[in-house]
């Protein structure tokens, strides 16, 4: 359907935009830039903060420029002296409800509020300050994110991430009036509600109110205690997203510029998760195919099938709660970072000659759900924490600030040895669908003894930014042992975000679909769009990052988990087989059933 | 006992099982009980396919859907300023003295609770209460102590 054009002047300039597109939009095509807070391109439009007001010559009042669309001969300014006066007592009136102690706040000098305020240069506080009325609350108690209210300025930009990105809706809009808050069912702690600790909403959180629980001062602890064999795991996405805590344009890959960085700031041993990503791939892939013989030859009614994916521990969290009957059907496989951390306190620890105690692992993900799953009774089998720390991007990148480490000249070098090697296959599992077509590779070629039937292993059909994708594929040719699945058109669901995993496993419920494996990562884009990644991230943000990670696969020699060397040398050495019964041991898991609040 | 599940069924059948019988869901329940169990909005939720904490949201917006215990009789004064004018605060004494309890508790018995109001639209005859649905206008406090007998003795009868 044809558009109209829509002809209107932005402070005397002229402009032609489709109708349907906001002033906002108009203006930004024009290079102005109109402060907003309760907007965000990610969401829908709230309309609630009135900070982005505008002029509408005619017009009785003020228009949110985030929430007006255009029309035909409207005259728009955007930076009268009445929209100045306006907005810079918007400003005032949020901080009069705002905890504004910004030395102390996590966010400072990461805060949109902060920085508006410095914009308009607001000065003295012009209204009676209410925060001290209202008594707001912390909530700490999540591994994962704090919550505090007296920080929040309700523009709702979280409970919107919670309800139609994550369909979790753990918050929600409460109260009213001046008593109006953001809560949880009952005002109960996040740890006792169905957040899955994804982070979203501390990635869209404009001011101090969500972030993340930081666990640095931990790592430089254990850093400077010289009893503790400290090692660094990091997270395929953290890669192609540091940059952009240091100051570097979207989408660089810094590999190993972040390896050096690592090891300057006194990491024993500089590792990497995407070698437990490989190694998921084949215990993965192996469990793969033991349910489809187990429901294909022996037709075992017990075995569920659509198998899904567990890397993703926002997933495992939301599918606890929402669809427990479901729980057989994920994959028993740990995470590649808590098969990292059974591994390093086991495999790695006895062939440096080190005792388990004395190993410190620390995480750098792109991730806070991931500093939940660490701490989850069931991440203990070493015999102690498997993973200690988990630190989040932005998390990595202060720690490179606060050492004074001028990143932009460091050397590249390698990631250490022993776990420190990977392909282009666990590179990807940062990308949405990247889980799927690592699996594939190595799946397709174990069962037919050929490489997947895709140009340069790219299997471009689950690649994409769409909600749900599928494919499938015919295997043809199998080896002898694998004769059952001959013919058999192997089908794959791709999901990410948790609202398109809800949507997706409904109509599996539903007996709509029927697919024999289904990837599905809480956050948008997958990992490189995680709750843990550098703010702010957007559409074209996670698109970059997603080339990146893309780009490193594609420039790596060895692009299939099954030929990780170090992989083999594990099986060799430790594991025996994938699925042999040390693997299950160390590097399988199971799942509780959750309330559904 | 109060039957949330026959609730949730007679309300879908006329409003359908979306977030437009939220609404009426939560004021049949107040209807019977007076406030809401966290069971119950769960229970509510489930049906809807909401989550709990949107339930809630919902009816922590509306004074009149309380989310903790009230008693069987919801005494609420109306605080505006008709009937501040009026004499509000004696009626409020007089209650607090007679039901032994401060504005926003519950008798141990767990027949009253008392609370105020925002404008009842009776500020021609203020001071007006609020006893469940009805309104008890041009109130005395010896007024209002009579009327509070009267649920007394209601109840004990």
């Amino acid at each position: 359907m044809n558009k109209f054009s829509v002809n209107l002047t932005i402070n005397d300039i002229p402009v032609t935009v489709p109708e349907g597109t906001t002033i906002l939009e108009a203006a930004k095509k024009l290079d102005f830039r109109i402060p907003t807070l309760c907007y965000h391109e990610d969401l829908c439009v709230a309309g609630n903060c009135r900070v982005c007001v505008v002029e509408q010559v005619g017009a009785k009042a003020l228009v949110a420029a985030c929430a007006t669309p255009v029309a035909e001969g409207m005259c728009i300014h955007t930076n009268s002296a009445t929209v100045r006066t306006a907005r810079k007592t918007i400003i005032q009136l949020l901080l009069s409800e705002h905890n504004a102690d910004c030395t102390k706040c996590y966010k400072n000098g990461n805060c949109e509020l902060q920085n508006l305020a410095h914009e308009y240069r607001v000065g003295e506080h012009v209204f009676i300050d209410l925060i001290n009325e209202r008594r707001l609350t912390i909530d700490d108690l999540s591994p994962s994110i704090i919550k505090d209210d007296s920080k929040c300025i309700r523009c709702q930009r979280c409970v919107r991430t919670c309800h139609d990105i994550q369909g979790v809706s753990a918050l929600a809009v409460a109260y009213k009036g001046d008593h109006q808050k953001i809560s949880t069912f009952l005002d109960h702690p996040l740890v006792e509600v169905v957040c899955t600790n994804c982070g979203q909403c501390i990635n869209r959180c404009p001011v101090g109110a969500l972030v993340e629980k930081t666990n640095i001062e931990e790592v430089w602890d254990a850093i400077n205690d010289p009893t503790k064999h400290v090692v660094v795991q990091t997270a395929p996405a953290v890669r192609v997203a540091i940059g952009e805590e240091l100051g570097y344009d979207p989408g660089e890959r810094l590999t190993g510029k972040m390896v050096t960085a690592l090891r300057r700031l006194g990491f024993n041993s500089v590792l990497d998760t995407d070698f437990t990503a490989d190694l998921t791939i084949l215990e993965e892939g192996t469990e793969l195919l033991t349910r489809l013989k187990k429901v294909l030859v022996d037709k075992d009614e017990t075995v569920a099938l659509p198998m899904t994916t567990s890397c993703s521990p926002g997933w495992v969290k939301f599918i606890e709660h929402t669809f427990p009957e479901f729980l057989p059907n994920v994959s028993t496989c740990k995470s590649p970072q808590q098969m990292f951390g059974a591994l390093a306190k086991t495999y790695y620890a006895t062939k440096k000659g080190l005792k388990a105690q004395d190993v410190c692992v620390v995480s750098i993900m792109p991730c806070t759900a991931k500093k939940y799953e660490a701490n989850r009774p069931e991440m203990r089998s070493s015999g102690y924490k498997d993973v200690d720390y988990v630190l989040t991007t932005r998390e990595l990148g202060t720690m490179i600030k606060q050492a004074g480490i001028n990143f932009r000249n460091l050397e590249e070098s390698h990631y250490d040895s022993l776990m420190g090697d990977s392909t282009g296959a666990g590179v990807i599992f940062g990308a949405t669908g990247g889980v799927m077509e690592a699996a594939l590779r190595t799946v397709y070629e174990i069962v037919t003894g050929r490489e997947v039937p895709f140009k340069n292993l790219n299997i471009l059909p689950v690649r994409g930014i769409e909600g749900v994708r599928e494919a499938t594929i015919k295997i043809e040719g199998c080896q002898p042992e694998w004769g059952f699945l001959e013919g058999v058109e192997v089908s794959c669901a791709v999901a990410h975000s948790l609202a398109n995993a809800k949507k997706l496993m409904e109509a599996v419920k539903a007996g709509l679909v029927n697919y024999h494996f289904i990837e599905i990562m809480a956050c948008p884009g997958g990992c490189l769009g995680g709750g843990g990644q550098p703010i702010p991230t957007s559409a074209e943000i996670r698109n970059k990052r997603s080339q990146a990670i893309y780009n490193e696969d594609a420039g790596l020699p060895l692009r299939k988990s099954h030929d990780n060397p170090e992989v083999k040398i594990l099986y060799e050495e430790f594991l025996g087989a994938p699925n042999s019964h040390k693997a299950h041991t160390l590097l399988h898991t199971h799942y509780t059933p959750r309330k559904r609040y | 006992m109060l039957d949330v599940q026959k609730i949730i069924e007679d309300v879908t059948q006329v409003y359908g099982k979306s977030r437009t019988a939220l609404m009426p869901i939560l004021q049949a329940v107040v209807k019977e009980r007076n406030y809401l169990e966290d069971k119950e909005m769960i229970a509510v939720a489930k049906a809807l396919d909401l989550s709990p904490a949107e339930v809630f949201g919902t009816a922590s917006f509306y004074t009149f859907l309380d989310t903790v215990p009230r008693g069987k009789y919801c005494i609420r004064v109306c605080k505006t300023i008709s009937c501040h004018m009026a004499g509000k605060d004696e009626i409020i004494k007089a209650l607090e003295d007679t039901l032994r309890i401060k504005v926003g508790e519950t008798t141990v018995d767990k027949q009253f609770t008392l609370m105020t109001a925002n404008c009842l639209g009776w500020c021609h005859k203020g001071p007006v209460m609020l006893i469940n649905d009805e309104v008890y206008p041009e109130l005395t406090p010896q007024r209002a102590i009579e009327i509070v007998n009267g649920y007394r003795r209601e109840n004990a009868g």
